[in-house]
């Protein structure tokens, strides 16, 4: 029962307060009483005051988007992308076909074949950009963390159909072996600039 | 023949420069809109955005002109003509700058020194609302035809006060003409400190006869579309913005020749001031538009005929007493 109070009163950060609304007036001589008071009380110059101090403070909020660019979160679930193995620069997909058979709109399709060694290897992988919702599973159901979304949103094309094939995602073998191959920071990750962003809400949850 | 020659230079001269004023007029409000509310405003098109006024200029001349099917042709076609050239031809009374001597040739920056001028000023451009009201009449749509409606409504509550806030000032003077009021000025003092109250209606008056924020309720995008604006495209629609923005550029200049001084002696300097104040005008109907909500059309009414009119009635009968 109590916690269930707690959710109720949603209202408990500190700072917020309730405005004292006046009740409305009813008579015509209350209103025009009203219209004095909100007339020389200078309420217009204290919006006059508030616009004009930002004008001066300059303080631009604007992203320039095709300049400049926000750091996108690492659980941003953009084009895909296929990693490797850190210490050898294999490939970490092993050819399960989980992704395939999890894939709710039905757009990665592969075929594998045995290699030389008997290890599984993907011949062909394409993922139909037109078709993907970006939901995610393929990525939550990798056993091999092999295929994880990337944070390149700018895949625009000329045609519906848009597809990705395993080469394009696949993370180049000099990069890996550069350490340079960006890991999925795991689901409770936080966008780079999440620190300067962040505001209190008034919400509790 | 000098005469007409240069007369008509002047008018050249004051269509070219409003014409394109009236181009980055829109440029001022979408820049200083932009930083009032943290934005940038135009940046891609020039160095800061400075040519989107050239972009906007050909998008509008080169779009297509359409005439809907179920309008009044005739007057459709001639509304925006009316609020653009009435606009403009307000300006023929207004002294622009002190006469001044370029090249050993005296120029005066006046197109005509009626003396009729303001008595003129205020009738045609208070003509030039006819362009909205026959313009949303005739556009067969009902967002237009609230707005025509409005437009009626603004049109007899502002210009009663208009016409009776200006009266004290013009009795003290006894002129009509602005010239007249600047050298009454340059004697006397400044009409604003005699006249705080005519003052003060006046320019809560102009802000209707221009149709700018706080009553900006004939186009108001997010009630009635864009009034009777909506169904008009390229030119034809390019023409009541130009005629908005020469208006408020006109009335900016109106507004400091009654009250502020004007260009007080004629000097350098002076005509530097009175550009001065001529730009705080015009910033001031930006700055209101970022800072002020819009009212309703009742309360306009309501604002014009049981506020305003009243005062200005009080002003004009304090004012001759004190006269007497």
């Amino acid at each position: 029962m109590s916690e269930i109070k707690m959710f109720e009163d949603r209202n408990v950060g500190e700072g917020y307060y309730k405005i004292d609304i006046d009740s409305y007036p009813t008579t015509p001589w209350e209103k025009f009483k009203r219209v004095v008071k909100r007339s020389l009380k200078g309420e217009l110059f204290v919006g006059l005051w508030v616009v004009l101090r930002e004008m001066i403070k300059f303080n631009i909020h604007t992203v320039q988007y095709p300049l400049e660019k926000m750091p996108i979160g690492p659980r941003y679930r953009a084009v895909h992308q296929m990693k490797r193995l850190w210490e050898s620069g294999t490939e970490r997909c092993i050819g399960c076909g989980l992704c395939e058979k999890i894939c709710i709109s039905n757009c990665i399709r592969m075929e594998t074949r045995y290699d030389e060694n008997q290890r599984k290897e993907v011949s062909e992988y394409s993922i139909n950009l037109g078709r993907c919702i970006f939901c995610g599973y393929c990525a939550e159901v990798c056993p091999e963390l092999a295929i994880t979304h990337g944070g390149e949103y700018e895949n625009c094309s000329e045609q519906r159909e848009h597809f990705i094939l395993y080469d394009d995602m696949l993370t180049p073998i000099d990069m890996v072996l550069n350490k340079q191959q960006k890991e999925f920071e795991g689901f409770g990750a936080v966008t780079p600039n999440e620190d300067a962003r962040l505001k209190k809400t008034p919400l509790a949850y | 023949m000098s005469y007409i020659v240069g007369t008509l230079i002047n008018i050249v001269i004051v269509m070219l420069i409003f014409s394109a004023l009236a181009g980055l007029g829109t440029y001022f409000e979408r820049k200083v809109l932009a930083f009032m509310q943290r934005r940038l405003g135009p940046m891609v098109v020039g160095p800061y955005g400075l040519l989107q006024i050239a972009a906007d200029g050909i998008k509008l001349f080169t779009k297509e002109d359409i005439i809907p099917q179920n309008v009044v042709a005739k007057i459709f076609r001639i509304a925006p003509v009316i609020t653009a050239a009435t606009a403009f031809m307000a300006a023929a009374a207004i002294p622009f700058l002190p006469d001044f001597e370029i090249f050993g040739i005296k120029v005066h920056p006046i197109i005509s020194d009626i003396n009729i001028a303001i008595l003129y000023i205020l009738g045609v451009m208070g003509v030039g609302l006819y362009g909205l009201l026959l313009g949303g009449m005739a556009s067969a749509n009902k967002w237009s035809l609230i707005s025509s409606a409005r437009a009626a409504a603004v049109f007899i509550s502002y210009e009663v006060v208009t016409g009776l806030s200006i009266l004290a000032p013009i009795m003290m003077v006894g002129s009509l003409s602005l010239v007249d009021f600047n050298n009454y000025q340059a004697e006397h003092g400044w009409l604003v400190f005699s006249q705080p109250v005519a003052f003060v209606l006046f320019w809560i008056a102009a802000f209707a006869e221009t149709g700018r924020t706080p009553f900006h309720l004939i186009a108001n995008d997010h009630e009635i579309i864009d009034g009777f604006g909506t169904e008009y495209s390229g030119m034809r629609w390019g023409l009541f913005f130009i005629g908005e923005y020469a208006n408020m550029f006109f009335i900016s200049f109106v507004i400091p020749l009654i009250f502020l001084g004007g260009f007080g002696d004629g000097s350098f300097l002076g005509a530097l001031i009175f550009l001065l104040k001529v730009s705080f005008f015009f910033f001031f109907f930006l700055w209101t538009r970022a800072a002020w909500p819009d009212i309703r059309p009742d309360q306009l009414m309501w604002l014009c005929w049981k506020v305003l009119m009243p005062l200005a009635v009080i002003n004009v009968v304090i004012t001759g007493i004190v006269m007497m």
